[in-house]
């Protein structure tokens, strides 16, 4: 406890005065760059230390749960074994801060600062980091101190019990909550024990003998039972799909006071982290960009040249049939680099079909640099992707498609073509975030329960993981719950009531 | 103190099955230790997975690097993977392993019976000499001397530290000689290849005698391996044919054991060799009276030979699963009798504790 509490910077984990000073240069050459980035603070960690604060997520204080110990144990063995190693780590705060293992070389620790800087720019300029809390340093120490709390009323097994709950639909959240507005308030509400109002049907006015002419009995008829069905919808709660469904739980589940502040916990923290999964390859890319830009043009004596070398290009190292994020976020982001200092963009360049002419393209227009900055602001790995993967890129990287031979028992090289290499990159991308789920119906049945669809994007749910999720879920709802998803390109229905999962054809 | 304690020992408390007896049924132990391909082996540690909903496993991949379509594309891709399993991966050999799985399962040493045979001289450089070869030449304790003699003599001068070494100061590393004792040992492997034997059951004991096999060549520097494989008739066979076979027809287990202590009396005197004899079956034995001969061959031939004499039973649909009844019955308090049984393979680490966990 006392190591860390309050403003944790401590005499003990300040930087030696050489690294000190290589701290000094390097923040000064990365503003030179043009980065902008939180004052960082640097921390000198054991491996027990950063381990720590590795398993906890980058923060010295979160509250009691078993998992974090779980996660201790594998990096402390990982460790030990000599299989693995933290050299960096650094957290979306202000000021940011970074920890260092205290028996790195020299030349790691400046790689890690200049790494770091730019991840630190990265946190404070890209749009999808705009909306985090930049004192989560304090909100996680206060959400410890509130979970100990209620530890201390409930007892500490019927709280780890629910937050397990909790944490296993954490996921279930809304990553673009923060950039949109979802649902605007209602003109008029209307309460529930209303009556229906009556339906009308606009009719066109005319001679009695006209009536039935201009106005079909089938068509008045037919009109009247869709409208009755719209406003019979418009009823039907939530009004819209609701894909945050933690916040929907948070506002509507049967829930007493201490379980929804657990709840509000887990679910905050959950948004929190929710950018740095969606920008795992471009904030790597670019701390590796800078790192490499720094390290070579400015930072190196020549005594170092040979181990910064063997770090780096481990960090980038490609196996074989293996993707690896920092080196596709690095050499994509040269790739633009590229192509923006010579001027290969727009429609005469689109337009070009002369190899000849195409290879030896280059305006002079010098870009570059500009265009890297821009696309750190606005991006994220999706869209990165998905705007800048080039023919020409996917060409010059060797990139495939895999696929499973069953018979041989072995990943086999399917395809090099651009458009099935850049479609799969981007599902593989898709396929290791949430499935797509949304709370259609809270009232399903008539009978309270909770009915969920999943958006089947080509891909299937994993069946154990969902039955037990579904179980948590409809412990936390009270009543039963069913999701509506597809299995082997079949239509089903998962429907859980706490005790046992049923599967049914949906209607 | 880390704060980190806490949780550690929550979780730890979880695994043990003291507290949240719930979540141990979720917990992934398997082969604490796997081999995958010639080194690389995969350490999961106990985890208890907390459920998300996410995507099932991706048919589908994409990697970088050379060849043609329908070429082979490296170990499989991580990129569409599970995500959220520590699987570590490091290359280790052998001996590293079982040294690994013997601190997971806290197994104890095994102090070799006996005194040393045939002991061997090994040389070791951990002497200081006053002569010796320039090369060896210890330079902290040669500057020590030094030092030492300078400020005695007073013609040490802190402002200007120039320390010049004479002849008697110079000091040398040397070897000494050790002797190690030479122990051996002897892996007798038995094992019921009967009809009831299944494939199942059959890799259990594959991956059973595996990790056996590691933990005793980690404790001994010679070690033999012997197989022997019985229905109703027991033979001696080789490494390949013990783990392939698969007979069928009824089961003795004493022409095991009488094949047994032919090769023990012939070929390894108890007072050269450490002898673990381990074997194998589902249970089942032909009859009564056989089992009789079985204890009565154990009780006079076998353990006073042997430093422990184990004995596995693997669970099958088929056999009775009497005969481990009958060696409880027998030799209850035995302590170089071990028995365990073996429910199914995430038993096995459990059936290695009790097998080794005496320490003999």
């Amino acid at each position: 406890m006392a190591l860390f509490s309050g403003r944790f910077l401590r005499e003990g984990r300040a930087l030696p005065p050489e690294l000190e000073e290589a701290r000094v240069g390097i923040v000064a050459l990365a503003r030179g760059y043009g980065l902008d980035f939180f004052e960082t603070i640097f921390e000198m960690c054991t491996y027990e230390e950063i381990n720590m604060i590795a398993s906890y997520g980058g923060f010295p204080t979160r509250y009691p749960h078993w998992r974090f110990g779980m996660e201790f144990i594998q990096m402390q063995k990982g460790y030990e074994y000599g299989l693995s190693k933290i050299y960096e780590m650094v957290i979306n705060t202000n000021p940011s801060y970074a920890y260092l293992m205290d028996n790195n070389l020299a030349v790691d620790q400046k790689l890690v600062m200049a790494h770091v800087l730019g991840h630190v720019d990265f946190f404070k300029n890209n749009a999808w980091f705009a909306h985090t809390d930049r004192k989560m340093l304090d909100t996680m120490a206060n959400h410890a101190a509130k979970v100990r709390r209620i530890m201390d009323e409930r007892g500490v097994s019927e709280v780890e019990r629910f937050l397990d709950l909790c944490l296993s639909l954490e996921n279930l959240i809304d990553p673009y909550a923060a950039h949109v507005v979802r649902t605007r308030p209602r003109e008029a509400s209307r309460h529930e024990d209303d009556a229906p109002v009556a339906v009308e049907v606009p009719t066109i006015p005319g001679e009695s003998y006209m009536r039935d002419f201009l106005n079909p009995p089938s068509y008045v008829a037919s009109e009247r039972a869709r409208r009755e069905e719209e406003r019979d919808r418009v009823r039907s709660f939530p009004e819209e799909p609701v894909r945050d469904v933690l916040g929907f739980l948070l506002q509507h589940a049967k829930l007493s006071g201490w379980q929804r502040e657990l709840l509000r916990i887990v679910r905050d923290e959950a948004l929190y982290f929710a950018p740095q999964g969606m920008t795992k390859i471009m904030n790597e890319g670019w701390a590796t960009y800078w790192h490499t830009t720094m390290m070579t043009q400015d930072i190196l004596s020549d005594a170092e040249v040979v181990d910064y070398a063997d770090h780096h290009s481990g960090t980038v190292a490609m196996q074989p049939g293996q993707l690896n994020p920092y080196r596709l976020g690095l050499e994509l982001l040269r790739h633009i680099e590229r192509r923006w200092d010579k001027g290969r963009f727009g429609k005469d360049w689109l337009d070009c079909t002369d190899p000849v002419a195409r290879r030896a393209w280059d305006t002079g227009a010098g870009l570059g640099r500009a265009k890297l900055f821009e696309v750190r602001r606005t991006h994220n790995d999706i869209s990165f992707l998905d705007t800048f993967l080039t023919e020409d890129f996917i060409r010059e990287q060797g990139f495939f498609t895999t696929r499973y031979d069953s018979r041989a028992q072995q990943w086999v090289i399917d395809s090099r073509e651009f458009a099935s290499v850049k479609a799969q990159l981007l599902q593989v991308l898709a396929s290791r975030g949430t499935p797509r789920v949304h709370v259609v119906d809270a009232n399903a049945f008539n009978r309270g329960e909770l009915r969920l669809v999943h958006a089947h994007e080509g891909l299937d749910i994993q069946m154990d993981w969902a039955e037990r999720v579904l179980g948590n879920l409809a412990l936390l709802w009270g009543r039963p719950v069913h999701l509506d998803t597809k299995l082997e390109d079949k239509a089903l229905r998962l429907s859980h009531d706490g005790a046992k999962l049923t599967r049914t054809l949906p209607t | 103190m880390l704060n980190i304690d806490r949780d550690l020992d929550r979780f730890r408390e979880i695994v043990k099955g003291r507290i949240r007896r719930d979540l141990r049924k979720y917990m992934s132990s398997g082969e604490m230790i796997a081999r995958k391909g010639d080194k690389l082996v995969s350490i999961p540690l106990p985890q208890i997975g907390i459920p998300r909903l996410r995507y099932g496993p991706n048919p589908k991949g994409v990697g970088q690097g050379e060849g043609e379509p329908g070429d082979q594309a490296g170990q499989g891709q991580q990129a569409g993977d599970a995500a959220g399993e520590h699987v570590l991966e490091t290359e280790l050999t052998v001996d590293e392993l079982a040294q690994i799985m013997g601190e997971e399962l806290e197994l104890p040493r095994i102090l070799p019976r006996g005194e040393a045979q045939a002991a061997s001289k090994r040389h070791r450089y951990k002497g200081i000499a006053t002569t010796g070869p320039e090369s060896l030449r210890h330079f902290k304790r040669t500057y020590r001397r030094a030092l030492t003699r300078a400020i005695i003599a007073g013609s040490y001068d802190p402002s200007r530290p120039k320390i010049v070494p004479i002849r008697a100061d110079q000091r040398y590393r040397t070897f000494v000689e050790e002797t190690e004792p030479r122990s051996a040992a002897l892996l007798l492997y038995m094992m019921d290849v009967s009809g009831s034997m299944g494939k199942e059951q059959k890799e259990i004991v594959r991956s059973e005698a595996f990790w056996i096999d590691a933990w005793i060549r980690h404790n001994y520097q010679d070690v033999e391996t012997r197989f022997i494989i019985h229905d109703a008739t027991a033979r001696e066979v080789d490494r390949e044919t013990f783990f392939r076979t698969r007979e069928s027809g009824g089961t003795l287990i004493s022409s095991a054991y009488k094949l047994a202590v032919e090769i023990l009396e012939a070929e390894y005197p108890p007072s050269e060799w450490n002898i673990y004899p381990f074997h194998f079956s589902d249970g089942d034995n032909w009859s009564k009276s056989d089992t009789r001969l079985c204890l009565d061959l154990l009780r006079d031939k076998i353990i006073p030979l042997s430093n422990q004499f184990s004995y596995a039973q693997v669970d099958s649909t088929y056999g009775s699963g009497q005969f481990i009844k009958d060696l409880e019955g027998a030799f209850s308090g035995e302590e170089a009798v071990t028995l365990s049984r073996i429910k199914d393979r995430d038993g096995i680490m459990q059936s290695i504790r009790e097998l080794l966990g005496k320490g003999r």
